[in-house]
């Protein structure tokens, strides 16, 4: 064994390089303030390590990149684990960077003949920061996606090469495979390749100069192993165990109880790092922000908005370029008198503003939170403060919105994919396919102008000005029920608020005749009517109702009257009123939705319904017929998964 | 953050170094306990990853519908048919694509099928039939099969692997279906892969 250490050692030397690396002349000891270069690089070795194995599971492509980390979060053993690690302690590097950095420039660790080293560090921390940039964009989520695509575009202002740098860095005009192929080889090759490089000689020339020795000396020299390493070793522990606390917050601020984790086939559904609903170029996201590290950016920004193209430029490019040459002057500027005050002056200022900017970030976003809506007192025209108040709370308002609505679709995106499987399009074909998400778009979009959709306790969609019946459990029994009522067919909720107010139907249906009509009878008819829907949610009602409804359907084809008008199986002529013939079923809405002007429906009484799709050549049309469906779908609550609709 | 094994300390250094003895040695032991850990610990997430794909997986073993009698020839020529199954390919859910395929043959003019797997037993090619020679003929080491699947010549370590294979007679039509299975190669032991 001996022989075979002597034997390598004179071949290699490997064994004095070990002693000179453990051996490093320590003056005044160890000490905690030494330890942060080398926390920096255990999160960078975390970083190797975890993002190798990541790499195994990880496919960048614009069909595949989200579903290949929805793989590695829910479905592989233990990836909630290893993706919590890497963008987490993605996180604590930038925050160990800033600490590193402070402690530089407190000590004065700069001067000479320290400089060299010095501008090595911030080029690393450029390289960390670009890694940032490129990892967030990988998942492919719309959280990466928009902050990416307006980092990327605020590349665009820079003069004369500013197109043609976001070309290239985003492989075209387009964000797609080609964009991901990109970041990815940035993320994975080159930037953590000129990392080490850079490392490399970092380390080298800090072993060359030795430590900034924090004067006065409180203790005798000592050696780097083994006292050094154990406060490096205890602070690398320290900041894994505050990585891991992030990745099992949820557990821990009590969002869901150990218990359920633990019994859970899949820990990745509460633990790790979060997955947003996959990208999608064609819907709005209004909570587009970079990753909170880059917060203050965004928000300084902001404060050039009203300078257009020139404002831009200067808040994104110019000033930020310009703080990076002043962090850059550090060592030239502190061999002055009063150059390292002037230094650690600049510095405060600097994370003063970072954290002022970040916090007023956080605020702008955040204050409908915690702040009630600006009252403006009535009758008064509000004023330009009054107005400034309101918008900045309508912004934080809609900002909020999309957070919870992104965090809904995530959720339905999971369900999906686990359900359904992820098709070769990917999961984003699941969402454009969902009645459950597309439907309230359509609705909101095409028919909530005079359509409301508002269940009993008031949520859901509503016009300014309603002008249209309420489509919340549109051909229920509830709903047909009301539409029976002679109290209720005259609210808006039914025929008020429309020219039929004073229609055929809601005289029938207030006149004597149908007041002639037993309750039970009544009952019976809403029963037979609601069947022709074949609603999902009232598929167990409707086959215990069998009896029943046999009866209302005779009532409605021979006693009450309803076939003088509209046609009901083999009763009745179309023409007068819409058909009752499969009154609510997917088939009868996708007619109705695309023309209600045929004569199935209210032909030439129409009152103001557009015709969404009543033509042939899809060009001409307000709606695809797949939107029809959608919509029709969603309506009746026929969604995965099946007999899960909310129609009632 | 490797620990290597403790080297004796330059003379030098003695003196300077703090605490030697009881001290300096739970200091050592400390820090290579703490060090070790933090270095080992994103091997283990990545390792659980890494080794995902040995977990048991439910066999697949489900009996697959392959194609009507009558397109089996009736004069005992075997015939290829592709093997249509629900597949998952990592996350990519694929519903009804060709997972495999299948030699199917009337035995001796009657009703009765045998299934042979298409992948030769030696070291996984996708063997062919030869009408001309009635024989399977594997193209990359030139193993060569009965027509019932016994090995004639060649290095294959065994024949072909049959498949369980039934008729069932729905509403009056004769359906073939296979019990479609993967097997080890290379082995004279005839075993399905989980």
């Amino acid at each position: 064994m001996k022989s075979l250490a002597a034997w390598l050692e004179d071949r290699t030397g490997v064994g004095s390089l070990l002693r000179a690396a453990l051996y490093e002349h320590v003056p005044g000891g160890a000490r905690w303030r030494y330890v942060w270069g080398s926390t920096l690089v255990f999160a960078f070795f975390v970083q190797m390590v975890t993002g190798v194995f990541l790499w195994m599971a990880y496919s960048p492509s614009g069909d595949s990149a989200w579903e290949s980390v929805y793989f590695i979060q829910y479905h592989l053993q233990g990836g909630w684990l290893l993706r919590g690690l890497h963008h987490y302690m993605a996180q604590a590097m930038v925050v160990l960077l800033a600490l590193h950095l402070m402690q530089v420039v407190i000590d004065g660790a700069y001067r000479a003949p320290r400089e060299v080293n010095f501008w090595l560090g911030l080029v690393l921390m450029k390289i960390v920061l670009g890694l940032s940039l490129t990892g967030y964009l990988l998942p492919w989520d719309e959280k990466g996606y928009w902050a990416t695509r307006v980092a990327t575009n605020l590349m665009g202002v820079v003069p004369l090469v500013g197109e043609k740098l976001q070309a290239l860095v985003v492989g075209g005009n387009e964000y797609g495979s080609y964009t991901l192929t990109r970041f990815f080889a940035l993320h994975a090759g080159v930037l953590p390749a000129l990392l080490v490089f850079f490392l490399v000689l970092h380390v080298a020339l800090f072993r060359r100069h030795g430590l900034t020795v924090k004067q006065p000396l409180r203790r005798p020299d000592a050696t780097f192993w083994p006292d050094q390493i154990l406060k490096d070793a205890v602070a690398c522990l320290a900041v894994l165990v505050v990585v891991l606390l992030l990745i099992v917050r949820p557990v821990l601020s009590g969002q869901h109880a150990i218990a359920e984790v633990t019994a859970a086939a899949h820990p990745g559904d509460y633990l790790g790092a979060d997955l947003g609903a996959p990208a999608d170029p064609a819907s709005q996201y209004s909570a587009a922000r970079p990753e909170w590290y880059f917060l203050f950016l965004f928000q300084f920004l902001k404060l050039f908005s009203g300078y257009g193209e020139r404002g831009e430029l200067m808040g994104a490019i110019v000033i930020p370029g310009a703080v990076m040459l002043l962090l850059f002057l550090m060592p030239l500027v502190g061999r002055w008198k009063l150059g390292r005050g002037f230094n650690i002056g600049l510095l405060g200022c600097l994370l003063l503003g970072i954290v002022l900017l970040t916090g007023q970030a956080f605020w702008d976003d955040n204050l409908a939170r915690w702040v009630a809506k600006p009252a403006v007192p009535e009758g008064n025209q509000p004023t330009e403060k009054q107005q400034q108040s309101l918008a900045r709370y309508e912004a934080s308002r809609s900002y909020l919105q999309a957070v919870e609505e992104s965090e809904e679709t995530a959720a339905r995106a999971r369900e999906l994919a686990g359900g359904l499987g992820i098709p070769p399009q990917g999961a984003i074909s699941l969402l454009r396919g969902d009645p459950k998400t597309q439907g309230p778009k359509l609705f909101a979009t095409h028919c909530a102008t005079c359509h409301s959709y508002e269940d009993p306790l008031g949520r859901g969609m509503k016009p300014q000005e309603v002008s249209a019946s309420n489509l919340y459990g549109f051909a229920s029994r509830v709903w047909l029920a009301g539409l029976l009522d002679p109290k209720r067919i005259i609210t808006p909720a039914y025929f008020g608020a429309t020219k039929h107010k004073e229609g055929e139907m809601v005289g029938f249906i207030t006149g004597e005749d149908f007041a002639k009509v037993s309750p039970a009878d009544r009952e019976k008819i809403v029963m037979a009517l609601s069947a022709q829907a074949h609603l999902a949610s009232q598929k167990d009602a409707d086959a215990a109702d069998a009896a029943a409804i046999a009866a209302g359907t005779e009532l409605i084809k021979k006693k009450i009257g309803c076939i003088d008008c509209h046609r009901f199986e083999s009763e009745g002529e179309l023409g007068s009123a819409p058909e009752l013939t499969g009154y609510g079923s997917r088939e009868w809405l996708t007619g109705m939705i695309s023309n209600p002007d045929h004569e199935r429906f209210y032909k030439d009484r129409n009152d103001h319904m557009p015709a969404f799709a009543p033509s042939d050549n899809p060009a001409n049309n307000r709606l695809s017929g797949h939107d029809v469906q959608l919509l029709a779908d969603w309506l009746r609550g026929d969604w995965y998964p099946p007999h899960a609709g909310g129609g009632e | 953050m490797a620990m290597p094994p403790q080297p004796t300390a330059p003379a030098a250094h003695k003196s300077t170094a703090r605490g030697g003895g009881r001290r300096g040695f739970f200091a050592k032991a400390v820090a290579i306990v703490v060090g070790g850990m933090v270095t080992v610990f994103p091997f283990t997430a990545g390792l659980a990853v890494f080794f995902d794909p040995l977990r048991k997986k439910s066999r697949r073993d489900k009996s697959i519908l392959v194609t009507s009698l009558d397109a089996v020839p009736k004069d005992g020529t075997p015939r290829k048919f592709a093997v249509i199954a629900d597949r998952q390919n990592a996350w990519n859910y694929f519903p009804k694509e060709p997972i495999g395929a299948v030699y199917l043959r009337r035995v001796s003019d009657s009703d009765k099928v045998e299934a042979l797997n298409v992948i030769c037993p030696h070291a996984g090619c996708f063997v062919g039939f030869s009408p001309q020679r009635k024989e399977y003929l594997c193209p990359c080491h030139t193993s060569a099969f009965a027509i019932d699947g016994e090995l004639i010549s060649g290095p294959s370590p065994r024949g072909l692997d049959t498949l369980r294979c039934e008729v069932r007679d729905i509403d009056g039509r004769q359906e073939v279906w296979v019990t479609f299975e993967d097997f080890y190669t290379g082995t004279a032991e005839k075993k399905a892969k989980a």
